[in-house]
């Protein structure tokens, strides 16, 4: 089962959403905190923060959008438009807050507008998101390889809640982040800020998680069936232990233990939907194996692949490393 | 929102606005990544602060052109899915590993290293820097390569079959990949990008040479722009007529529209169509202006071979040649302007005039924007030439399309109209203004210093020649 190439992509695709949400959440989370970032100065620092890598983190939706379209073309082809508003949202979205980060160094009388379109378009991509995963946990309506239903059927309270975890998540990301990469007052404000997220947060997985066995009747049994339980179970322990270095990382002023012990929870968060999700790509009929691309196209992808991935990683790892360290004011990005 | 249009017109409509606000930015980055690398190179080279100078003035402007290009970009690798579900169901086995490794071969690769090459200078030297400056540009070509390809595949489909579930399946992937039009359009359009990057570069040249004539820097760019225009532009012409012969032989319904040929020419003996105004409906071209038998020469490089009129084909596979006529009609325009100007400038050069013509200034300033219009111009006869189908004699686009409520895609089209045009044209506005500038107003001849030395092999200690006095007016 490991070994069929439809499999193997459902885990590369999964991991290309991961990446996305890891390195991309800290961006957006910093959008969604700006207007609480103390002065102006403090604002441009924390997007001083993120100027040389906000692209790359931005390439993994193209991935992880390129590569559904590549590997699982009916899966692409259902979740675009039943999902349509959402996409739309998210693309707009993304469009202000992507050019702010030069726009707002190029004018002045402008530059207040063009800060509050980085942050109301962080905020408006990562509500889309949000929105999108619950959508997409309910499941869709399909008919003859096609979205068969209606235009607002992912606007639920269910998919409030999690666009509600979701946007928590991310500012969460971006307070650990700019603890991390920040010093003197924007550090503390940004520790100050991650403590009540740090607990809301957890809060609302823990919510998500036991709305998520009550939307489908087979999520309950993919839980909670025998034996499944027996490792399904460690995910919530696992979290909590996550949460426990999130808050003593807080507590003890370990910066990189709050930010790394943050993406666990993420991770951990993304492994529970694989669990709910998984033999579907689409729940709740559309299974990876039916969904794939032939294996000709699976194929040709993967070798690319498994020499290309590894190579952007260590490329991006590197760029990380080239712009490390705190970031003073005086650092200009732009 | 009911806005009394299917929501097919209404996807054609979105898609068309999107993919044309996008391509303006790529055509303009592929070539600028290019003029980075060679200005970095000749800095490191020649150590002439000339360089260094124009090197930063067109950094600061290329990182506002690629972030709108990066945001305009990732709409277009949603928007199949969106808008044209079966399209993408269908076509995705074929087109969707070639953006798979569009996106894995140059996306990443040129934001991997856009933060080293915009930022990085003094944090990794100069070597790594420039490397990072050649693997930006590279990574523009790549990028090219692989969404060429898929274009092409669109319009001359090869290297496929067709599974139980109707989807188009690869069986050969050196043929899909390499299909009959993709390298004459590879080259088109790379060649394309750098005429409309030089065409910039000579148009911010000219514009800064006729206000402060001793502008070091702007003669440098007007001069390398102008080597350029000469140059580049008979290649682009051969390669156009080149990828025209490849048209009419794969798809001779698109050529009969460009050229606005309802009738057939069976002997041959073709005239060109100057001017004239096509009439789809009724079959002819009003008020035509016809040059005997050139129409021949160009289209098939002989007088009596056949040539196909759109009458021959069926009515409901014709493109709309009332648009493509035009449109083809202003790039090869375009084109020979640009070649006008690339001669003028030769001229002037061989007469040791190139920086106090300022009659040639004044048309280089005018042919600025010449290289954005004569690439939409070839954008938009290409893709609506290939109507009415989406993937070439296969699949057409009527029977592509999600389906969506005509309101949900009338509101998107309305939001992304306000949006682009706002958004864009901001950015438009700064870019225009940074090119407004001096290039010395950019950066300081004393802020070279630092620069120099913070590097990790410190240039200052190793010069291959002293850098000459700086004479900047």
């Amino acid at each position: 089962m490991i070994t069929d190439l439809a499999t193997i992509w459902a885990a590369l695709i999964a991991f290309a959403v991961l990446a996305y949400v890891c390195l991309d959440g800290f961006d957006l989370g910093i959008g969604i905190l700006f207007p609480f970032l103390g002065t102006r100065a403090d604002r441009h620092l924390a997007m001083n923060t993120i100027a040389p890598v906000w692209d790359g983190n931005e390439t993994w939706l193209v991935l992880g959008g390129g590569g559904l379209f590549a590997v699982f073309p009916l899966a692409y082809a259902v979740v675009m438009p039943a999902l349509y508003p959402l996409i739309i949202m998210m693309l707009l979205g993304l469009i202000f807050r992507g050019v702010a980060f030069e726009f707002v160094h190029r004018t002045r009388r402008m530059q207040a507008f063009w800060e509050w379109g980085f942050a109301i378009g962080s905020m408006l991509a990562a509500l889309a998101q949000g929105l999108a995963l619950g959508g997409l946990v309910q499941g869709i309506t399909v008919a003859n390889r096609s979205f068969a239903g209606g235009t607002w059927d992912w606007l639920t309270p269910f998919s409030v809640l999690t666009a509600v975890a979701l946007m928590t998540g991310y500012a969460l990301l971006g307070a650990t982040w700019l603890n991390l990469r920040t010093e003197g007052m924007p550090q503390l404000n940004a520790r100050a800020i991650a403590r009540p997220l740090a607990v809301g947060f957890v809060a609302l997985i823990g919510a998500v998680s036991l709305a998520t066995v009550f939307v489908r009747p087979e999520y309950m049994d993919r839980w909670f069936g025998w034996p499944a339980i027996l490792y399904s179970l460690t995910v919530p322990l696992l979290v909590l232990a996550a949460a426990w270095a999130l808050w003593t990382g807080l507590r003890d002023d370990l910066a990189g233990r709050a930010f790394l012990a943050t993406l666990a929870i993420f991770a951990l968060s993304f492994a529970g939907l694989g669990i709910s999700f998984f033999p579907n790509i689409v729940p709740p009929g559309l299974t990876i194996a039916e969904a794939a691309a032939p294996d000709t196209s699976l194929k040709f992808l993967l070798v690319g692949a498994s020499v290309l991935i590894p190579l952007i990683l260590s490329y991006t790892a590197y760029s990380y490393w080239v712009f490390r360290g705190k970031v003073r004011p005086e650092d200009g990005y732009h | 929102m009911d806005f009394g249009i299917s929501a097919l017109a209404l996807a054609r409509a979105q898609f068309g606005f999107t993919i044309s606000a996008h391509i303006i930015f790529p055509a303009f980055t592929i070539g600028l990544a290019s003029y980075l690398m060679v200005l970095n190179a000749l800095w490191l080279w020649r150590r002439e602060p000339v360089y260094l100078r124009l090197f930063d003035y067109w950094k600061t402007i290329f990182a506002v052109v690629f972030g709108m290009g990066v945001v305009s970009g990732i709409v277009m690798s949603y928007q199949f899915g969106t808008n044209w579900a079966v399209f993408s169901d269908k076509a995705g086995p074929v087109i969707g590993p070639l953006m798979g490794y569009e996106v894995l071969s140059a996306f990443f690769l040129e934001a991997g290293f856009l933060g080293i090459m915009l930022f990085g200078r003094e944090r990794v030297g100069p070597g790594l820097h420039m490397a990072a400056t050649a693997i930006v540009a590279l990574g523009t070509l790549f990028s090219a390569f692989w969404i060429l390809s898929v274009n092409s595949w669109m319009q001359t489909p090869a290297g496929y079959g067709i599974n139980a579930a109707g989807q188009y399946i690869p069986l050969d992937w050196w043929a899909i990949i390499f299909n009959p039009s993709f390298p004459y359009r590879l080259v088109h359009m790379v060649l394309a990008a750098y005429l409309t990057t030089a065409f910039v570069v000579g148009a911010v040249g000219a514009w800064h040479l006729l206000r402060t004539p001793q502008s070091e820097g702007a003669k440098v760019m007007f001069s390398m722009a102008m080597w350029m225009a000469l140059i580049v532009t008979p290649i682009q012409i051969v390669a156009g007529d080149a990828h025209g012969l490849n048209t009419l032989e794969h798809q001779p319904a698109k050529i009969a529209a460009m050229e606005g040929h309802y009738e057939s020419y069976p002997n041959g003996r073709v005239p060109l169509t100057l001017f004239g105004l096509p009439d789809d409906k009724n079959g002819r071209v009003n008020y035509a202006v016809e040059i005997p038998l050139l129409g021949s020469l160009i289209l098939t490089h002989n007088l009596t071979t056949p040539l196909k009129g759109l009458n021959d084909f069926p009515a409901e596979d014709r493109p709309p040649a009332a648009v493509i006529f035009w449109t083809f009609r202003i790039m090869v325009a375009m084109g020979f302007a640009m070649l006008g100007v690339g001669l003028w400038s030769a001229f002037a050069r061989w007469k040791g005039w190139l920086y106090e013509a300022k009659w040639l200034h004044r048309a280089a300033f005018v042919m600025g924007p010449s290289g954005f219009l004569a690439v939409l111009c070839g954008w938009i006869t290409t893709e609506v030439g290939r109507q009415p189908y989406t993937i070439y004699g296969l699949l057409r686009t009527a029977d592509s399309v999600s389906p969506l409520q005509a309101a949900s895609v009338g509101t998107s089209l309305v939001a992304f109209v306000i949006v682009y045009f706002f958004v864009f044209g901001s950015g438009t506005f700064y870019v225009l203004r940074l090119m407004g500038k001096r290039p010395k107003d950019a950066v300081q001849v004393e802020e070279i210093g630092p620069t120099r030395s913070a590097g990790t092999t410190p240039v200052a200690s190793t010069p291959k020649r002293p850098a000459l006095v700086h004479k900047e007016s």
